[in-house]
């Protein structure tokens, strides 16, 4: 009976000086993946232009309906690209499925998760917004 | 005009052992979130100054300004009175434990007029050399189940009272095996007088006589303070909080000063009655009592990290089945050979 107690306090106290597992969260932040789904943002080409054509795809797909796409057509024949992009993030569920619906490979989910905010107003991204890093 | 000397010294001696106890009790709630933590891979308390070494001081602050919640029920002057009881029973047994070697001179010289120290043992570290020490001990640290059923009862709420109970059921069972586990150390050292108990293990400490007293002795004390594994009256999954469940603010904090501070006191003695107390090589007497005792403090904590609760049913059977008869035993055979080679 006494063995296995033994046993017991040998392990807990072998734990004590192992590296603690804790990451201190404000000073350090976790390492996500690569493939980490984070806030949806808009990509541009190597011309600056955004890469969206207003399709409407992604926001046909949203499930949570995230997703506000106003078209605007441009100076050329068949040329047509977003007036208004609206994400809201309080919700958006991170599911990807508008990076998966892209034709053009405009929106792409970044890395970033710290969501919290004070004002529910502030997690409405638009184009702008959206085209920041 | 000696009487006034001798208050003054004995005053002077309880408040300075009060602070460093105060003291003591409330870094020992930073050492059990420290040590814990470090044991489950976490880092524990760190934000209150550096290591958390503040951490402490604002847990007080935040117990004393929180908002002292009375009950409309119940019985509001019993209420009020329990953390008290329990609190002052668990730090008055330290006024009997000898927790150096001197801290004065035998004879004192006063505006010509020489007070003898030595005549009531006030030179001494123990603030009072009491003949019966460990009766007193035993009695009044056992005085501090009756403020935890006094709350459990007084909060007029069912899962207090099982609580409350509970305690009463514990202290009974274990108080006796505690006492019997004892009861070897007195015979062999053939005194009560704690400050001799000391003196006797100048050449070897009792735990070399006593390796069965010991950890029956440390077994018990687990189920006297009522920690884990065997901490079932405030038993969260089953009791809420158990008996504290209803207080609030400083009267929290006087149930939980009063665990840590008999934490402390259990340790004391069984420092001061099997490790050899204040004694030990190269060190200030003062110190070594500090580290052994804060040795077993941290044993308490380590067998926190590890063992699971037991059952209820298992604790009586354990506290009178095993723990008893063994302490009797313990009892038998330290008797004979005390009569035979002692």
């Amino acid at each position: 009976m006494i063995g296995p107690l033994l046993k017991g306090l040998g392990k807990t106290l072998e734990q004590m000086f192992r590296k603690p597992i804790t990451i201190e969260y404000p000073e350090k932040k976790r390492e996500v993946s690569e493939r980490f789904r984070g806030h949806p943002r808009l990509l541009r080409d190597e011309t600056g232009r955004i890469k969206c054509v207003a399709c409407h795809l992604c926001e046909t797909i949203c499930p949570s309906k995230a997703i506000t796409v106003v078209p605007e057509g441009g100076p050329q024949m068949h040329d047509k690209h977003p007036r208004e992009f609206i994400v809201d993030l309080a919700r958006c569920i991170f599911c990807g499925f508008c990076q998966e619906a892209c034709p053009k490979g405009a929106i792409m989910l970044n890395r970033k998760y710290e969501l919290a905010q004070y004002r529910r107003d502030v997690l409405i991204y638009d184009k702008e917004k959206l085209l920041e890093e | 005009m000696d009487w006034i000397v001798y208050a003054v010294i004995t005053l002077a001696k309880t408040a300075l052992l009060l602070f460093v106890l105060l003291t003591a009790v409330a870094y020992a709630t930073l050492m059990e979130r420290k040590v814990l933590g470090f044991m489950q891979l976490r880092l524990g308390p760190n934000r209150v100054g550096p290591w958390g070494l503040l951490q402490p001081l604002a847990d007080g602050v935040k117990l004393f300004f929180k908002e002292d919640i009375s009950l409309p029920v119940g019985e509001p002057r019993l209420y009020a009175v329990a953390p008290w009881v329990t609190a002052v029973a668990a730090i008055t047994p330290f006024l009997a434990i000898p927790f150096a070697d001197t801290v004065a001179p035998e004879t004192v010289q006063i505006f010509g007029h020489t007070v003898d120290l030595a005549r009531y043992g006030l030179h001494r570290g123990v603030v009072a050399d009491l003949p019966g020490a460990i009766l007193f001990i035993l009695a009044i640290s056992s005085l501090s189940a009756y403020g935890v059923v006094l709350g459990g009862w007084a909060s007029d709420n069912r899962y207090s009272l099982l609580g409350g109970i509970r305690v009463t059921a514990q202290m009974i069972s274990y108080e006796l095996s505690l006492g019997m586990a004892v009861v070897g150390v007195l015979l062999v050292a053939g005194s009560m007088r704690l400050t001799e108990i000391v003196d006797a293990q100048a050449r070897m400490p009792f735990i070399v006589y006593q390796p069965m007293g010991f950890i029956l002795y440390l077994t018990a004390a687990f189920a006297e303070t009522c920690r884990t594994p065997f901490d079932l009256i405030e038993c969260e999954n089953e009791l809420v909080a158990g008996y504290h469940t209803e207080y609030s603010s400083m009267k929290f904090g006087l149930f939980q000063l009063a665990e840590y501070a008999h934490i402390i006191t259990v340790s004391a003695i069984a420092v001061t009655l099997y490790l050899g107390g204040w004694q030990g090589p190269w060190l200030p007497s003062g110190l070594w009592f500090v580290l052994k005792t804060g040795a077993l403090v941290f044993f308490f904590i380590w067998v926190r990290a590890t063992y699971p609760r037991v059952r209820y049913d298992q604790l009586m059977t354990f506290g009178w089945k095993v723990l008893l008869p063994l302490s009797l035993a313990n009892i038998l055979v330290t008797g004979c050979a005390v009569a035979m080679w002692g």
